[in-house]
């Protein structure tokens, strides 16, 4: 029974989670890039929007200031990759950093934030599961009409090849710089959106509560995607499934504390699915590939050694 | 339309490695030439594309197209200027997209990009009928992902969209290179086709030196970083591949050594 009582309130979760891997959707899979300012813009959409509600501004207003505050860390992370020429990775992780200082003072130095939702109007939380679950479906579903919208836009489209081809996209008049800063705004415009509603659902902002957030967000993309790519694999759809992996994620969570199992280990749990997803496929190919004794005709990049 | 003035550019400058790639290049193209380009390995004939593309700065020298100094210019802010085809197949498409979408992109090189649909209402007809004349079978692929092809097919589908938006200049960096002899022969094949219908200037860089006689109204060769043969009109349409190495010979005080030009 106590794991029946406990899946609305895991389905509200995944699902605002499920908002969350959209955005790293965006970074990960269209623009190609393993972007960790997650774990602090993430934390950054919970901060502000938690200041802001506790003095009093409407919520709906906190959590599009949130998206904002969100797309600034992503324009940092854009910047000190594509202005500054550091390597992606690493211009996440620094920017994370510098998040972790500028959560706390937006914090005003606490490193918790209670929101109260007796005294503010909030536009979910966890005592009302139900209405949760529904304004929840009713943001994710706005999100992916507007993305779906933008990414088949003229702009949108020079997004898309950005990741998929840079080469191609330069020698388009593509300014793949620009694009790759403007993809970071918006994907972690979303991750604080998911931060924002995280925090009024659960009734608080802390200052830790984006430790590992890449990884979850990683593994809802990979159950998501290991079935909507076989349904159909459009944009739509993947969305759709990338929510959907949130909620798969949040239940199975759900499930393990209700058998019982040592909480300690959660975290290394959810990076073992991912570390799993992303192996799979590659020992697949390299330990396990059926060898053919024709050599296969390709000799494609050996070009002018100034070419390369 | 293109003036390429005492183009200098070293690699690894200072390092054991250094290498120089362009020494004192020196290049005009009249409007509707169509030029091939022939020369060792390592002779600079990608290093002179990639400088026209904006890869990279060079070190010294300027490059001009139709009277606009474009030597200091962004790469994708010059691209409005050029068509490229690459030597790899890969890299002129974006294997993720749809062929309809990859089309899309290359139609408004140059043009800026607003948040209206990135295919308008007939585009797809207006493809579908470019994709017909390749006649490749690819007419009925619209919605396919460009990853989908093979090479050859790719390489048409790039050739396509470096002229879909006219260029003032097309690239072609041995775009045949990595292809079979047949699907090579066809894409040179759709390529004259283009570019006799639009009448495009056009640098081809080619290894194979039947190619570089048979195409064009112009051919160059390089050596060391610079040019050192340049024929056209009538003496290159007598051109042998025997007079072409003897020429060169002549002009580099050196063998010709190539690894993998085609002679014969």
């Amino acid at each position: 029974m106590g794991f029946l009582n406990a899946i609305p309130g895991a389905v509200a979760q995944g699902l605002i989670w499920g908002i969350m891997a959209i955005g790293v959707y965006i970074s990960y899979r269209i623009l190609d890039i393993a972007d960790l300012t997650v774990d602090g813009s993430i934390c950054t959409g919970a901060c502000v929007c938690g200041v802001l509600i506790t003095s009093g501004v409407p919520a709906w207003i906190s959590i599009f200031v949130a998206f904002l505050a969100g797309a600034v860390t992503g324009i940092i992370a854009g910047l000190l990759n594509t202005a500054f020429g550091i390597p992606s990775i690493l211009a996440g992780i620094l920017t994370q950093l510098i998040l972790y200082s500028v959560n706390l003072k937006i914090l005003g130095g606490r490193s918790l934030l209670q929101i109260d939702s007796r005294k503010y109007s909030l536009i979910l939380n966890q005592l009302s599961n139900v209405k949760s679950i529904i304004m929840a479906v009713a943001i994710i579903t706005l999100l992916i009409i507007v993305l779906w919208l933008f990414f088949y836009t003229e702009v949108g489209l020079t997004l898309k090849s950005t990741g998929d081809n840079p080469h191609m996209s330069r020698a388009q008049g593509i300014n793949v710089s620009f694009n790759k800063v403007l993809g970071l705004a918006i994907s972690n415009g979303i991750v604080a959106l998911s931060g924002a509603l995280l925090a009024q659902y659960q009734g608080f902002a802390d200052i830790n509560m984006g430790r590992g957030a890449i990884v979850i967000g990683l593994a809802a993309i990979f159950i998501g995607l290991s079935v909507s790519l076989k349904i159909k694999p459009n944009f739509v759809v993947s969305l759709i499934g990338v929510v959907a992996g949130g909620v798969v994620y949040y239940l199975v969570y759900t499930f393990v504390i209700f058998l019982g199992l040592d909480t300690d280990l959660l975290k290394m749990l959810s990076a073992i699915i991912v570390a799993l997803f992303l192996a799979v496929p590659y020992v697949k190919a390299n330990y396990f590939k059926k060898y053919k004794h024709e050599p296969a005709a390709e000799e494609i990049t050996e070009g002018g050694e100034a070419n390369a | 339309m293109l003036k390429i003035k005492n183009l200098h550019k070293t690699f690894n400058p200072g390092t054991v490695n250094a290498k120089k790639a362009l020494n004192g290049l020196n290049l005009t193209l009249n409007d509707g030439d169509f030029v091939t380009v022939i020369g060792g390995n390592g002779a600079g004939k990608s290093t002179m594309l990639n400088a026209i593309c904006g890869v990279w700065r060079p070190d010294a020298g300027s490059i001009e197209i139709d009277g606009v100094d474009i030597t200091g210019m962004p790469e994708y802010k010059r691209a409005k200027f050029f068509g490229r085809v690459f030597q790899d197949p890969m890299k002129g498409t974006a294997p993720d997209m749809e062929i309809a979408e990859n089309l899309a992109i290359a139609a408004r090189r140059g043009k800026k990009r607003k948040l209206i649909w990135g295919i308008a209402k007939g585009e797809r007809t207006i493809y579908r009928e470019k994709l017909r004349e390749l006649d490749l079978g690819l007419e009925d692929r619209l919605s396919s992902k460009v990853g989908l092809l093979s090479g050859g097919q790719r390489q048409a589908v790039t050739l396509l969209m470096a002229t879909l938006e006219e260029p003032k200049l097309l690239l072609l960096d041995e775009h045949t290179a990595a292809l079979d002899p047949k699907t090579a022969a066809k894409v040179l094949e759709i390529t004259e086709k283009i570019v006799t219908e639009k009448n495009l200037t056009t640098l081809m860089i080619t290894h194979n030196m039947r190619d570089a006689i048979r195409y064009g109204n112009r051919l160059i060769m390089m050596h060391e970083g610079r040019i050192i043969v340049d024929v056209s009109g009538e003496e290159k349409k007598n051109l042998t591949v025997e007079y072409l190495l003897e020429l060169f010979s002549k002009a580099s005080g050196s063998e010709f050594s190539s690894d993998r030009a085609i002679l014969a």
